[in-house]
């Protein structure tokens, strides 16, 4: 039982990770209707951001994170400046395909400017605590509390402030949101700012949770993150955090009771069957089909 | 410029120009590779142009002329090059070689089985959500290779006989592009076409969108699967990680490159790709930033590939090219 309780907490850590980055995508699919392939690199390069401001500028952990989630929200505002904007009225699939092409442009930089795995320094020092059988330590309670802290204050974003509420306006109807003298293209520029922003914030807890970072770390964790955004339904918030931890639970689970290297098996499948039953993720809606 | 579009202009519209060509290429197939007239690399390089327009066609077969969204070619190509590779290895290892073909087909087959499979999964959801569809199948695939000891698990298969020569590679694409040619100008041709434009009026329009899916995907992926034997028996090494999402990816650029909706294109996008990527290989990494901003730039400048939806007379049957000039 204790084995399992332990495992639960381990499930939430990593859950909050993969939470906090299929926000971005759910975000980016809300409000501009395209899967954001390149967002798992954002997710990388947070990590390396973090690293590298880190080893330069010995700051405390939350001016860092900060630092992380503006440098990560910049690039991401950039590329939907430069690679989406130009395309928002071409065909869907170029977009996507755009989006995969920078995805492999930021992806393999990073690999030719850092072609080994680097390690990740500590950024504060990291006690255990015990509790009964069950340990947890200040980083597992950090990573956890930094998501979720992120998580709520992006709902009571997008919920209660008027930025908000032209967001949720938008990926309702985006030709008529323009001419109610809303700024669009100001709330999706701010859209991916702030999704890119929680990527690369989750980085930076990837980074600290398993501190060896490598540029190929954005594929591995991006693919899944995206898993999580569809299982719990593309475009809807509460459903990427849902998607997040159930992806979480499930790994470690998985890692826990089976051989390891079923993990992505099961992860998959899992995916597969929810789709099968609830073709639009557990939260999503159907579009609606006109002819 | 409009001089060689009027040379090839003319050269198409010449009916004895393709015959010629196709015997011309098949003797050049066996004569090359009989007689040493080109280097080893430069053979090898000829070989993989072959295949991947195998690939580049049969994914244009679902990504363009359907207008679906599949990115999980490199599964049907990884199940093609195990399925083949486990018969030569493992139950035939006496195959004679001019026996080849068998492996491929049933290489072939077993891809087109999963594809008929995966095609009917996406009934039920069409866009994007297809799109997760073919990459769970793909990491499905994937992760289930790399947990049978039987194929050799995560280490992959060794020990591949090299079967695949140039003019087994030629007889391939040949048989592909014919395939596909004639299918495509067919009714089912029309009925992907129609699924393209708007699917739910396709439907009510009497089109029988499950029928034209099902062959879409059985025939792209078979292809796929056949280009998979061929490129297992070219590298006499596989394993899972040869067929991950960034083969995947390297296929879309062809296909996007070339132009969605095109043969032509398919062709002229592997052509392209495979040359460039042999020719900045001695970039190292920094090839993997050239390769994807080019189809950046490219999708940005021309959306739809260099042939987007446009055809040599070749590829089209004489009674559509007699329409096309009227």
């Amino acid at each position: 039982m204790d084995y399992f309780a332990q495992q639960a907490i381990n499930a939430i850590q990593q859950g909050s990770i993969y939470a906090l980055i299929a926000l971005g995508y759910s975000m980016v699919y809300g409000v501009l209707t395209m899967i954001n392939f390149a967002h798992g690199d954002l997710f990388m390069v947070g990590a390396f951001a973090c690293l590298l401001i880190a080893s330069f500028f010995p700051l405390p952990f939350i001016v860092i994170l900060i630092l992380v989630m503006l440098a990560t929200g910049f690039l991401g505002a950039l590329l939907e400046r430069l690679a989406y904007r130009p395309l928002r009225n071409a065909p869907r699939v170029s977009a996507i395909i755009t989006a995969l092409g920078c995805g492999l442009v930021i992806e393999n930089v990073v690999l030719s400017l850092s072609p080994y795995a680097k390690p990740m320094p500590p950024l504060f020092t990291v006690t255990g605590y015990h509790i009964g059988g069950l340990s947890v330590s200040t980083l597992q309670l950090m990573i956890i509390g930094v998501s979720i802290a992120l998580m709520v204050g992006l709902d009571f974003l997008i919920r209660r402030t008027s930025f908000g509420m032209a967001m949720r306006a938008i990926s309702f109807d985006a030709k008529t949101v323009p001419l109610l003298g809303i700024p669009l293209n100001l709330i999706i520029s701010v859209t991916f700012l702030i999704g890119a922003g929680l990527g690369g914030a989750a980085g930076m807890l990837y980074g600290q949770a398993y501190p060896v970072i490598a540029a190929s770390m954005g594929i591995l964790v991006g693919w899944k993150a995206f898993v999580a955004a569809v299982v719990g339904g593309i475009g809807s918030i509460r459903g990427a955090v849902l998607g997040g931890y159930i992806l979480g639970t499930v790994e470690v689970m998985t890692v826990a009771f089976l051989p390891s290297t079923y993990r992505d098996l099961v992860a998959y499948s899992l995916l597969l069957v929810i789709l099968i039953f609830k073709p639009y993720g557990l939260l999503g809606k159907a579009p609606n089909q006109k002819v | 410029m409009a001089a060689v579009v009027a040379f090839f202009k003319k050269l198409g519209a010449n009916r004895y120009a393709l015959p010629v060509l196709l015997a011309a290429g098949f003797v050049l197939s066996l004569v090359i590779p009989q007689f040493g007239l080109l280097n080893g690399y430069v053979q090898f390089v000829l070989i993989m142009i072959g295949i991947n327009i195998i690939l580049s066609a049969s994914l244009n077969l679902v990504n363009g002329y359907m207008g679906e969204f599949s990115v999980g070619h490199a599964g049907f190509m990884s199940l093609g090059a195990y399925a083949s590779s486990v018969l030569t290895v493992k139950l035939l290892p006496d195959l004679p070689d001019a026996f080849f073909f068998l492996p491929v087909i049933v290489g072939g087959l077993v891809a087109a089985l999963a594809g008929f499979l995966l095609a009917l999964l996406s009934f039920k959801t069409r866009g994007d959500y297809l799109a997760i569809i073919t990459l769970a199948f793909l990491m499905i695939v994937k992760s289930a290779l790399e947990n049978i000891p039987y194929v050799g698990g995560p280490r992959g298969m060794l020990g591949i006989p090299k079967l695949t020569t140039m003019a087994w590679a030629f007889f391939w694409v040949v048989v592909t592009i014919w395939v596909l040619r004639n299918l495509l100008y067919s009714k089912f041709g029309r009925a992907i076409a129609a699924i393209r434009e708007d699917e739910i009026a396709a439907n009510s329009m009497g089109v029988r969108v499950r029928e034209a899916k099902i062959l879409a995907f059985s025939v792209s992926s078979f292809f796929a699967g056949v280009a998979g034997a061929l490129f297992a028996h070219l590298l006499v090494f596989i394993n899972p990680s040869s067929f991950d999402i960034l083969k995947s990816t390297e296929m879309l650029v062809m296909v996007y490159l070339g132009g969605i909706g095109s043969l032509a294109g398919s062709i002229i996008g592997a052509v392209i790709y495979t040359l460039l990527s042999n020719w900045l290989q001695p970039l190292g990494t920094w090839r993997m930033v050239i390769m994807p901003l080019i189809l950046v730039l490219l999708m940005l400048f021309r959306p739809k590939g260099i042939m987007g939806f446009r055809e040599l007379p070749w590829f089209l049957p004489k009674r559509e090219a007699r329409r096309k000039d009227s």
